[in-house]
């Protein structure tokens, strides 16, 4: 499983009773579950992948089978509370364009995403090799990885796009890391809004 | 693992209607019969009862053979059966055959009671919400307050769709295949050169050529060569017929030469022996007229707004006659008007006719659809 419950806890928490939610990449449906049971939230995941779309089926999650490259066009301004994607961003091309579409379709975002600079992940890549973690479960040649990016860099993004940071929390194996995020923490998660 | 296996030998039922039926059209039935199978049991509180809506050329007989016919299975057997997707272990299934239909349902075919003779051409128009309320009629006759599901594809999936408009207490689940809120103009397009072939036969005779003893099987045939070009994808096509020869080489003939030649005049040549070409005329206006959010200002949403039933919306990838973006303006419109749906995109080369097909991951999808459903 790639999602780990402390994830799910902090995501909760930035949720109230009853919204709307979007889960992008939503996988087995199994986030979507959790906050349906401890936030009663109403909504859809997204899953473009046939097995993963058919686990949610299967879960009884309201599923759609959409391309995210493609963004969420036909879905209308503000139509959601909160837009989540669950440590999938880095899986997919279009960075700019999906945190833009997030924003326009729901009033905040949630994004949680494996932290590259993580420390252990630094450690391989001075000893030569490409990482390979808990939050980076891959091998180089079947990851379905395609941007390497950091904390420093996503913050970095969120300025250059205007896009308002409201909370952002960064853990190590679970544990909640509050010094050097960029060094130590090998997952981030982000409360996002809308600047301007 | 299921074993699936067949519902086996089947027989039709016929229900009478004595009550009159208000028409879109403005006319009126003063009472109509309809033909219909069911398979599987209804449980004791009845809550297990699936419809299956037929498309453009279907009919009630949807899974099993008939005793006199055992290579003739309904035309939907992959789907339904004990151990299928569709599992009549656990669903009540009814398929009947829609209200102006050929396959025993009051229709053209049938005896006017004001003349004493055939409806023919004078039967009146039908349509989609016309077949929900006739099907209503049967749900009433079967003891059926509220169905768990009603499924159907293309022409089939906007009388699911239409079930949970009209009749949303009485439905839980809609199952939308392959179908689209409304025909575009190309849709049209197609349905118009098909019944412009069937008028323009010199056996049409304005409809009541069963007076004359002749069906316009020429007009019939190229209707329905038509609609098979639509039903296919151009890569199935491909690799299908290709462009091969019959003869290996060009024999400078209007007789079959192409392979896909072949196939069309055999699909057009025997369609006539099993379909009426009234009945085709009468679906073809009925797929022409549907648009549930006419009546909303052309607003989906609002349109489904009343809808109190879950979704499924499936599409197949390589389908052009309802294509995905038409599945997607449906997901659309329920999803901003906060009902439960999922939506699957199958990716399956054969058009359109996917729907029949038995795709893994469609009938996985279709599966575990309706175990939930199940509990």
């Amino acid at each position: 499983m790639a999602y780990q419950r402390y994830d799910y806890e902090v995501i909760a928490s930035w949720i109230q009773p009853g919204e709307r939610v979007l889960d992008l990449g939503c996988g087995d449906g199994s986030l979507l579950k959790y906050l349906g049971d401890v936030r009663q939230v109403r909504g859809y995941g997204v899953e473009n992948e046939p097995d993963r779309m058919l686990a949610s089926i299967r879960n009884g999650i309201n599923v759609l089978q959409l391309d995210l490259e493609q963004g969420l066009a036909g879905i209308e301004d503000n139509a959601f509370d909160h837009v989540i994607m669950s440590l999938s961003l880095q899986a997919i091309h279009n960075t700019q364009g999906i945190l833009a579409e997030m924003l326009r379709v729901g009033h905040e975002a949630v994004v949680s995403f494996p932290n590259f600079a993580y420390w252990r992940h630094r450690q391989s890549i001075i000893n030569g090799r490409m990482p390979v973690s808990e939050s980076l479960p891959h091998q180089w040649f079947n990851t379905p990885n395609v941007r390497f990016f950091t904390i420093a860099d996503f913050e970095a993004l969120c300025a250059d796009e205007g896009i308002a940071i409201r909370e952002g929390l960064a853990f190590d194996e679970g544990k909640v890391v509050v010094d050097e995020p960029n060094f130590m923490a090998s997952v981030a998660l982000y409360r996002l809004g809308r600047d301007r | 693992m299921n074993t699936a296996a067949s519902v086996g030998v089947v027989s039709p039922s016929r229900a009478r209607f004595d009550a009159p039926l208000a028409l879109r059209c403005g006319r009126t039935l003063p009472g109509f019969e309809l033909v219909y199978e069911t398979y599987g049991q209804l449980n004791a509180d009845r809550s297990n009862a699936v419809l299956v809506c037929h498309a453009l050329s279907g009919s009630h007989h949807l899974a099993g053979t008939y005793a006199d016919q055992p290579d003739n299975p309904g035309w939907w057997d992959n789907l339904i059966g004990p151990g299928k997707p569709l599992d009549t272990n656990r669903f009540f299934v009814i398929g009947v055959n829609n209200l102006g239909g050929c396959y025993g349902s009051s229709g053209p075919q049938s005896v006017n009671p004001a003349t004493g003779k055939p409806w023919g051409a004078d039967f009146p128009f039908v349509t989609v919400e016309d077949w929900v309320d006739s099907q209503a009629r049967l749900a009433d006759h079967l003891g059926i307050e509220r169905f768990a599901a009603v499924v159907g594809g293309s022409l089939g999936g906007m009388q699911a769709m239409n079930w949970a408009i009209q009749y949303p207490d009485r439905i839980a689940h809609a199952v939308v295949i392959a179908s689209a809120p409304r025909l575009t103009a190309q849709n049209i397009a197609f349905n118009e050169v098909a019944r412009q072939a069937i008028l323009k036969d010199p056996d049409f005779h304005g409809g009541h050529y069963y007076e004359h003893g002749v069906v316009p099987a020429r007009g019939l045939s190229q209707a329905r060569m038509v609609g098979h070009i639509t039903y296919l994808s151009d890569d199935s096509m491909d690799e299908k017929f290709g462009r091969r020869l019959r003869h290996g080489k060009p024999i400078y003939s209007y007789d079959v030469e192409f392979e896909v030649e072949s196939y069309l005049r055999y699909q057009g040549e025997k369609f006539p022996g099993y379909f009426d070409a009234n009945t085709y005329l009468l679906t073809t206006k009925a797929l022409d007229y549907y648009d549930p959010a006419a009546g909303h200002g052309g607003d989906l949403t609002k349109a489904l707004s009343v809808a109190s039933a879950d979704f499924l919306v499936v599409s197949f990838s390589t389908d052009w006659r309802f294509s995905p973006g038409r599945s997607k303006e449906i997901v659309n419109a329920l999803v901003h008007s906060d009902k439960r749906v999922s939506y699957a995109e199958i990716d399956c080369h054969a058009g359109h006719d996917s729907f029949l097909l038995d795709d893994p991951l469609y009938h996985g999808v279709l599966r575990a659809y309706f175990d939930n459903i199940a509990g």
